[in-house]
């Protein structure tokens, strides 16, 4: 009996630890020394490691800002590959701190589901990717098209959506995984494959003759992609938010991970204020004075870290567009860091 | 079976030598191959199909073949191409374990297999034998996860390829045996709460796909874990694994325990044992040792099933290979992949049921 | 569990030498640990999804469902509910386990049947299929084959056409059917009334053999009358011959009936692995007939048609079926794994649903009830054909 007794001591004990332990991330982050976040795994350009085994991508590189604003160093983040049908229990069970993982922001997701979006760091939109041998113009011209789409995502409901709205029919395709969904669209079993156009533009990158495809003029959805923290955990919200709109803001400052220690010297009281060379943000948000320059010193500004992941002058050739800053007539605008 | 009623020999059985179209390569032809008419039709088809596929299929796999190459030189031959095997064999088999450190998990199999072939000799079964097991598993562990004695750590969630297939199947098989057994027990027992919930378990389990449970272990099993509580999902699938392997492994027990003569309890109990001692020292002891061949097919089946954590995406021997084939220098040569890896598959499963047939058979000569 | 008998002792005997008393405690015991594990589990549960508000129960059967499943038994668009895109899920998996499993019996049996055969290149051709097929992963032999059908084959517009009216490429097979017309629905009442026939056939002829000793070829007759009543309604009916031929149009072909890769490489990965086991199956029951049992029938002058059939396949049924049954079983549980290869199957289906909805625990708690389902409905089935063997037994 004694072991009895043992075991439901032990057992009431566990429940009570583990009821008291529901710091907020922020301090489990500090406790643990490094950010757990979850990422794609195969998508190049966002999250996808190369061929040492690094990990690269824009959704990457926001881990990365986070850590470099939390611990000072944006090495310590450690990466865990999720798939769409299993990215959010992942974040909803605490197994990753930050979703950064090309997650489209809707409602439900931000109500149901249990997740709060933060800043966006890429708006995108759905299209479709054919072969030029079909002839086919426009998305209009679809009709009793094999579709190649991943299953349980926005862009499988807004497939749906486009075809019954126009009136035409489709023969969904639907493979779990990324990569095997752009094989089977190489391999020719389906007629085109829809996804967000930056996912299309990547994986015609890497088709075996990209010339032989072309993206289709139609873009039917909205795809605000933003990283997701858990619901209800306001200050850690709000770090990635800043980490992100730090990088916006530096852009929109003219600070860039090489001139930020010239910058430091600046007289600009805003300049001073973001680099936290005047005090008052890194404390407000339960950081280093120095988040922000720490993030721009080891990552970069929004526009390096797109121009180096998902630029015209990778693979991916992606022009701004929607990610321009607001002042070239895109969507990326930050609050003032005050 | 008797031998009593065949016919008695006769005394014509001298030495006269029968013909020679029944004796030698022709005699066996003919009685193998071209005993009837019936027969005869059978051979010449097969051999026509043998004909008409197997030289194609060696032109294909050995003459028109690339070994080592890249996929654009792969692209224009018209033969198989080895090279997807050759020039990703690191990553199939290991996986995003680092690089450099790939002697590990190499040695990790080296010591597995080195001990599943000391094991296969019955004359080495003694306690001594399950502290080695118990032993090599945990060397295993830290040679994989490292940390200690100047090794790096290496995260779980980087292991990959074979080893991972492996450490699934035979950890999951190790954790799931002493659970089986309970439950076999259990089923087995005279308390029919006990009874019942065992056969609940056990019959819920057998009767649902295991994919389901590793949907479970993927995206309920969080759920059911405190806040702030989380384990990996290498863990969370062998939690999956072995809750489905015990079951199974608890029907196999359940025979071996239906196996045993009722005079064996009997004897048990006069000699004033109780339930305890009973199954410690007389019923398990001789139970297990009949249930091991089919324990054997269920760590096969156990081996062939953790093929499945690829659809919740862990990076097992079959997931490395088709994030292999979705490079896209790679792509289009899929059945060489898979062909290579169903080798590493047949070879292990293979030569693991030839075993279990030997052994089965030796067991029941000696039960004789 | 022979140790704690009933052991009724005279006189008093303390609480912990009392079997049946401490079984008593063994069992509250148990009970109140799996209670309280339960009650743990189930508070984790409900203050993990208030917490991070996901939503619960089975309300969202009745939304709308909006994806589109690529292949249906029912009509189902976008705009339909959750619960009709699941059931289409199960019908799928019913499909593709009925006609899976008719196919690996017929294989399987040709094959184990083979592997016994006299003819040694038979009997090893058979052998390596059975050792080769049972040692590959099932999912394996599922990517290979998906892989095989849409790497290999054309594309739509250079199709292979073995034989007319049957299309062969990259988007799956499509062949012809005949159009639907009134005299089908003839054909088939006929067809009924054909297997009353057989029926009432097959009572008069076991009488009269009985009574007479006179045998009547049944198995013939009902052949003619199950084909040939059929045939003559359709002659009868004007013989209508046209068919619904497949045509390019577009992207795909339309009309006949189109089986997409995806069916077509889960059915043939899972047909090939299971018939495997079933040929072993089939083996060990014709083995398990002693030869004593044919050498008997044949000094009776039994034919060896019915020799099969009166002698040896009632008694290797008896050590085929319930191992049978268990792989038909296995076929169907095996056949979730078209989740892998995109072939809409409930779990597929199951595993959108809760990817759309959130709702995990309601999903996986769906699929598990599910196959329950089938695997009682076998067991059942098991028990009932075990009963009936059994009577047949003296």
């Amino acid at each position: 009996m004694k072991f009895f007794r043992l075991f439901f001591v032990n057992l009431l004990l566990f429940v009570l630890v583990c009821g008291l332990a529901t710091a907020g991330t922020l301090d489990d982050v500090k406790a643990k020394g490094f950010i757990q976040a979850g990422v794609n795994g195969d998508l190049f350009g966002f999250g996808k490691p190369d061929e040492k085994g690094v990990w690269r991508g824009l959704d990457v590189d926001t881990a990365r800002a986070v850590a470099a604003a939390v611990f000072g160093d944006a090495n310590k983040v450690k990466y865990t590959p999720l798939t769409a049908k299993t990215r959010f229990t992942a974040l909803q069970s605490g197994e990753v701190d930050i979703l950064t993982r090309n997650c489209t922001q809707t409602l439900t997701r931000d109500t149901a589901l249990g997740l709060d979006f933060c800043q966006v760091n890429y708006y995108d939109g759905q299209g479709f990717l054919i072969s030029k041998k079909l002839g086919v113009k426009s998305a209009k011209e679809l009709d009793g098209a094999t579709v190649c789409v991943l299953p349980g995502t926005t862009t499988e409901l807004n497939v749906a959506d486009y075809f019954r709205a126009n009136n035409m029919k489709m023969k969904p395709v639907v493979i779990e995984n990324t990569a095997e969904l752009a094989k089977a669209f190489f391999a020719g079993r389906c007629d085109c494959l829809t996804s967000d156009a930056s996912q299309l533009a990547g994986n015609r990158a890497v088709a075996p003759n990209p010339k032989d495809y072309i993206i289709l003029p139609e873009i039917i959805s909205k795809e605000p992609l933003a990283p997701a923290v858990r619901h209800g955990d306001n200050q850690w919200k709000d770090i990635v938010n800043y980490s992100i709109l730090a990088m916006i803001n530096a852009e929109e400052l003219g600070v860039s991970s090489k001139n930020v220690d010239e910058m430091l010297k600046s007289n600009d009281p805003i300049i001073q204020r973001f680099l936290g060379v005047s005090p008052g943000n890194g404390e407000a948000l339960g950081l280093d004075e120095k988040f922000a320059y720490n993030i721009i010193k080891q990552v970069g500004n929004y526009g390096e870290v797109f121009e180096r992941n998902v630029g015209v002058n990778t693979p991916l050739g992606i022009e701004r567009g929607l990610n321009a800053l607001w002042t070239n007539g895109g969507l990326m605008y930050s609050p003032p860091f005050k | 079976m008797d031998s009593k009623n065949q016919p008695s020999k006769t005394v014509y059985a001298k030495t006269v030598k029968p013909p020679v179209i029944q004796i030698g390569p022709i005699g066996w032809i003919r009685k193998n191959l071209f005993s009837d008419w019936f027969n005869s039709v059978l051979t010449v088809i097969t051999v026509i199909f043998l004909i008409k596929t197997v030289p194609p299929l060696v032109t294909w796999a050995f003459v028109d073949s690339l070994w080592f190459s890249t996929g654009a030189e792969c692209h224009e031959a018209g033969g198989a191409c080895w090279s997807v095997v050759t020039g990703n064999f690191r990553f199939i088999i290991f996986g995003f374990y680092p690089h450099d450190q790939h002697w590990r998990p190499f040695l990790a199999m080296i010591l597995l297999a080195g001990l599943l072939f000391y094991s296969q000799n019955r004359d080495h079964w003694n306690k001594y034998l399950a502290y080695g097991w118990i032993l090599g598993l945990f060397l295993m562990g830290l040679l994989m996860k490292g940390g200690i004695l100047g090794l790096d750590t290496v995260e779980s969630t980087q292991w990959g390829g074979l080893p991972l297939t492996l450490i699934l199947s035979i950890f999951g098989l190790t954790a799931a045996y002493p659970m089986g057994v309970l439950l076999a027990l259990g089923r087995q027992s005279r308390m029919p709460i006990i009874q019942s919930l065992c056969i609940v378990y056990i019959e819920l389990i057998r009767g649902v796909p295991l994919i389901s449970l590793l949907f479970m272990s993927s995206v309920v099993f969080p759920l059911f874990l405190p806040e702030g509580v989380s384990f990996n999902n290498i863990l969370r699938a062998q939690v999956a694994i072995i809750l489905f392997t015990a079951a199974y492994i608890a029907e196999v027990v359940r025979g071996g325990l239906q196996g045993m003569a009722r005079g064996q309890y009997e004897a048990a109990e006069s000699l004033g044992l109780n339930y305890v001692q009973t199954m410690r020292l007389v019923i398990l002891p001789q139970a297990l040792k009949i249930v091991i061949p089919p324990s054997v097919s269920i760590l096969i089946s156990a081996f062939k099933d953790t093929s499945l954590v690829v659809i919740i995406a862990l990076y097992d021997l079959l997931k490395t290979t088709q994030s292999t084939l979705t490079n896209p220098e790679w792509m289009g040569f899929s059945a060489e992949a898979y062909i290579f890896v169903a080798m590493i598959y047949f070879t292990c499963c293979f030569f693991m049921s030839n075993y279990s047939r030997r052994l089965e058979r030796e067991l029941n000569r000696s039960n004789r | 569990m022979t140790a704690n008998h009933n052991s009724k002792t005279s006189g008093k005997v303390s609480f912990w030498n009392d079997p049946s008393k401490r079984s008593i405690l063994y069992q509250v015991t148990t009970l109140l640990l799996i209670g309280l594990l339960g009650y743990y589990l189930f508070s984790n549960i409900t203050h993990n999804l208030a917490r991070q508000s996901i939503a619960t129960g089975f309300g969202f059967l009745q939304k709308e469902a909006s994806f589109e499943i690529g292949e249906k038994l029912i009509p189902y668009s976008a705009a339909d509910k959750y619960a009709r895109a699941l059931w289409v899920g199960v019908l799928n998996t019913l499909l593709v386990s009925f006609i899976g499993t008719i196919l690996t019996v017929i294989l399987g049996t040709f094959v184990g049947v083979s592997r016994l055969s006299k003819n040694w290149l038979v009997s090893r051709i058979a052998a390596i299929y059975i050792e080769v097929l049972q040692d590959i992963p099932v999912l394996l032999q599922l990517f290979f084959w998906y892989a095989f059908f849409y790497e290999i084959l054309p594309s739509p517009r250079q199709a292979l056409q073995p034989i007319d009216g049957v299309f062969l490429c990259n988007r799956g097979l499509a062949f012809m059917v005949p159009v639907f017309q009134p005299a089908h629905v003839y054909m088939a009442i006929s067809f009924g009334i054909g297997c009353l026939i057989v029926f009432v056939l097959r009572l008069w002829s076991r009488k009269r053999q009985e009574k007479t000793g006179k045998y009547f070829p049944l198995f013939r007759s009902s052949l003619g009358i199950l084909i040939g009543l059929p045939m003559v309604t359709w002659w009868l009916s004007g013989a209508p011959t046209r068919m619904d031929i497949p045509v390019l149009t577009g992207f795909n072909f339309k009309g006949g009936v189109n089986v997409s890769p995806e069916f077509t490489a889960l059915l043939l990965g899972l047909v090939l692995y299971t018939s495997a086991f079933v040929a072993e199956v089939v083996r060990a029951g014709i083995q398990s007939v002693s030869h004593g049992q044919t050498e008997a029938a044949m000094a009776l002058g039994l034919k060896p048609g019915h020799l099969l059939k009166l002698v040896i396949l009632p008694q290797a049924l008896r050590v085929i079926v319930p191992p049978l049954t268990s792989q038909m079983l296995n076929l169907t549980k095996n056949s979730s794994l078209a989740v892998a290869i995109g072939y809409p199957d409930f779990v597929s289906v199951a595993g959108t649903t809760i990817n759309q909805t959130g709702q995990a625990i309601e999903g996986v708690a769906m699929i598990m009830i599910v196959y329950l389902f089938f695997s009682l409905i076998t067991s059942a089935f098991m028990n009932w054909y075990n009963k009936r063997i059994a009577l047949v037994e003296r």
